[in-house]
């Protein structure tokens, strides 16, 4: 077989590459391998699936007609094996071979797994990445389970959102001595965990499992937990096998330039198996987000067809719902803080070398977040508005009156 | 593409494009019943401040960062308007994360909402342009 653009993925990424490609080329044949046997769907809409607030239907990412209005070819349920970036071909588990012109790597992450004892003695353990894994969750739990989930982070705990109403007791542990470590504060992080209490669930923090026994789990504090279902988040790790043994450069995840182009020729990487380049800190970090993905594919894909496009304002940031709590955080704490907590909820802004670098908004204060986002993704030099203004309520008042026109008024800038 | 252009010159901080947003949207016929005793969550905004006024609403972004963002793919670009299907959405406010113009927002109930230009609701043209009193706000090619 042979195809002028490959994909292997199919996921966020995946489907950002395929619009990319046909903004620039209508016609180029595109295959996606994928060994995931679905219609492309939204990873994480599976904790929404199992607390019922959509449904396999609502919850693909792209129409049922997309692959046939993009012309594109799939192979689901077909891994790819081996990639030969000299030879332009890629082997797949079916034993066929593809030849590509050009070909974008989108192979996602999966979940990491720490060695624990009596860990595979446990009937019902899972993960909680794929749509597989929900439905399998699903299936095993109960109205009578006590489900114990290692990991308060962002997946631990959308799981817990996800069949909290489904379980007599949901226990969450972690190593870290407070939730959400990676996109909260100590302050955020307990305000969350207390809403989260509230409703039922409870945490063991600096804290983990060190062994399973039948029924029961031993915490290294000596706390016991009864369980019959148990779920594993600690964190995912990127799959970067293929570009591995392809000889393409990789630290912890795919290294690409501001194209997302690896280092063998006519070989691309986006989402979550790459590294990014995080403007907020200015280092180097593996940033496993959706948006993030999307835009890595879609900046390959143009690239792919011989467009240009650069993707050079990655900073970590996520929305996060908890049982009707929402935070949005982005950037890095680090830096001046500006802080204010009152009934609509809890507000902290980072600043350094005149630039905004992070926030954490949880409540009602996220309203309008996305001004924020855009000084941190833009680097507004922050004596260039009138910060004092937006500090409290974001807002496009804060913009000199040249810079409103342009956003407001179609003025070119 | 025909966008909702402001002439903050012109704005006199009236909000009565926000209840004219609120109205279109609410699906009801009558006015007062639309908005008797309601607290409105209208999805155009003015914002007030020393002797300016404008209306904010959604850009129609070339380069919707909302659309790119969006989870679910319940966002989408329909000839070059920025359509949310209600029906996909889930509430995740990533959209609110991404959104440049604060633009969108948490709606009534789970999905969020945002301006559609009134191409979605009954009116067919944007009801905020049409009371303004002041031409603050135009419908236009620019
Ligand atoms: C429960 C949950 C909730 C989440 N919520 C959010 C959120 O609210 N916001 C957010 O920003 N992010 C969220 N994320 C993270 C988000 O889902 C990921 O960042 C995003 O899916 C990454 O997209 P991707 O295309 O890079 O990779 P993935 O979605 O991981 O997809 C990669 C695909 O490639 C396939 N693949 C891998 N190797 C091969 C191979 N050799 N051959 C064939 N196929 C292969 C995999 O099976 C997979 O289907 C969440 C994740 C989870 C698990
Ligand atoms: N915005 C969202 O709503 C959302 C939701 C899910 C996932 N995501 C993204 O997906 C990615 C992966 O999420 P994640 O939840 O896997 O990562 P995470 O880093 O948020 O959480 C991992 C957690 O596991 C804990 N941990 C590590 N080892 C442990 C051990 N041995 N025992 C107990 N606890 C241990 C860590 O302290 C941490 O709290 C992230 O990049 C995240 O941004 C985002
Ligand atoms: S909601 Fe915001 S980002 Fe999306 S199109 Fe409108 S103005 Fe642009
Ligand atoms: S709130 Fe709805 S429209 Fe916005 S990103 Fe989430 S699913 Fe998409």
């Amino acid at each position: 077989m042979e195809k002028n653009y490959v994909i292997v993925g199919n996921s966020a990424a995946a489907i950002g590459c395929v619009e990319g490609i046909r903004q620039v080329d209508t016609k180029g044949s595109i295959l996606i391998v994928s060994d995931e046997p679905h219609h492309t769907y939204s990873r994480p809409l599976i904790s929404y699936l199992l607390w019922g607030k959509t449904d396999r239907q609502r919850m693909k990412y792209r129409p049922d007609s997309f692959y046939e209005d993009n012309k594109v070819d799939t192979l689901f349920g077909v891994k790819a094996t081996a990639l030969h970036p000299e030879e332009h071909t890629l082997e797949l588990d079916n034993g066929e071979t593809v030849t590509y012109g050009k070909l974008l790597l989108a192979t996602g992450s999966r979940p990491f797994i720490p060695p624990m004892e009596g860990l595979d003695q446990v009937e019902k353990k899972f993960t909680f990445m794929t749509l597989n894994d929900a439905l399998a969750l699903e299936e095993a739990i109960t109205p009578d389970s006590k489900v114990l989930i290692v990991g308060a982070g962002l997946i631990g705990l959308k799981c817990a959102e996800g069949i909290f109403e489904k379980v007599t007791s949901l226990t969450v542990v972690d190593l870290a001595n407070r939730i959400l470590p990676s996109i909260l504060d100590e302050e955020g992080s307990k305000l969350v965990q207390e809403y989260i209490e509230k409703k039922g669930v409870k945490f063991y923090l600096s804290d983990s499992v060190a062994k399973f026994e039948e029924g029961v789990a031993r915490l290294n504090s000596g706390a016991e937990v009864e369980y019959d279902v148990v779920v594993i988040a600690v964190g995912v790790r990127p799959n970067v096998e293929l570009a591995q043994q392809a000889g393409i450069d990789v630290n912890r995840g795919i290294l690409t330039d501001v194209h997302c182009a690896t280092s063998a020729a006519d070989v691309y990487a986006a989402g979550d198996c790459t590294v990014s380049h995080n403007i907020a800190s200015d280092q180097d970090q593996i940033l496993a987000l959706l948006p993030n993905a999307y835009m890595q594919g879609e900046t390959a894909g143009i690239e792919m067809a011989g467009g240009e496009a650069n993707y050079d304002k990655a900073i970590p940031m996520n929305a996060m719902g908890m049982l009707g709590l929402h935070m949005i955080t982005a950037g890095v704490y680090d830096g001046e803080v500006y802080k204010e907590q009152n009934c609509e909820g809890y507000k902290k802004l980072f600043v350094k070398d005149g630039k905004l670098k992070g926030y954490i908004l949880i409540g009602d204060v996220i309203k309008r977040a996305g001004i924020y986002t855009s000084l941190i993704r833009e680097q507004t030099p922050l004596d260039e508005i009138d910060f004092d203004l937006i500090k409290h309520s974001p807002q496009l008042m804060a913009f000199a009156k040249k810079e409103r026109k342009v956003k407001l008024a179609g003025a070119k800038e | 593409m025909k966008r909702v252009y402001v002439n903050e010159e012109w704005c006199l901080g009236c909000h009565l494009c926000e209840y004219q947003c609120a109205f279109a949207n609410s699906g009801e016929t009558d006015m007062v019943k639309a908005l008797k005793g309601v607290k409105i969550n209208p999805r155009i905004q003015v914002e007030e401040g020393d002797g300016v006024n404008f209306a904010v609403q959604c850009r129609h972004c070339e380069e919707p960062l909302c659309v790119k963002g969006c989870i679910s793919g319940a966002l989408s670009i329909k000839d070059g308007v920025i359509h949310l299907d209600e029906n996909k959405c889930v509430g995740c406010y990533t959209c609110v994360l991404m959104c440049p113009y604060g633009a969108i927002m948490p709606g009534n109930g789970t999905a969020v909402q945002k301006c559609e230009l009134c191409l979605n609701n009954s009116c067919g043209e944007p009801a905020c342009v049409k009371g303004c009193p002041n031409a603050a706000i135009v419908y236009e090619e620019r």
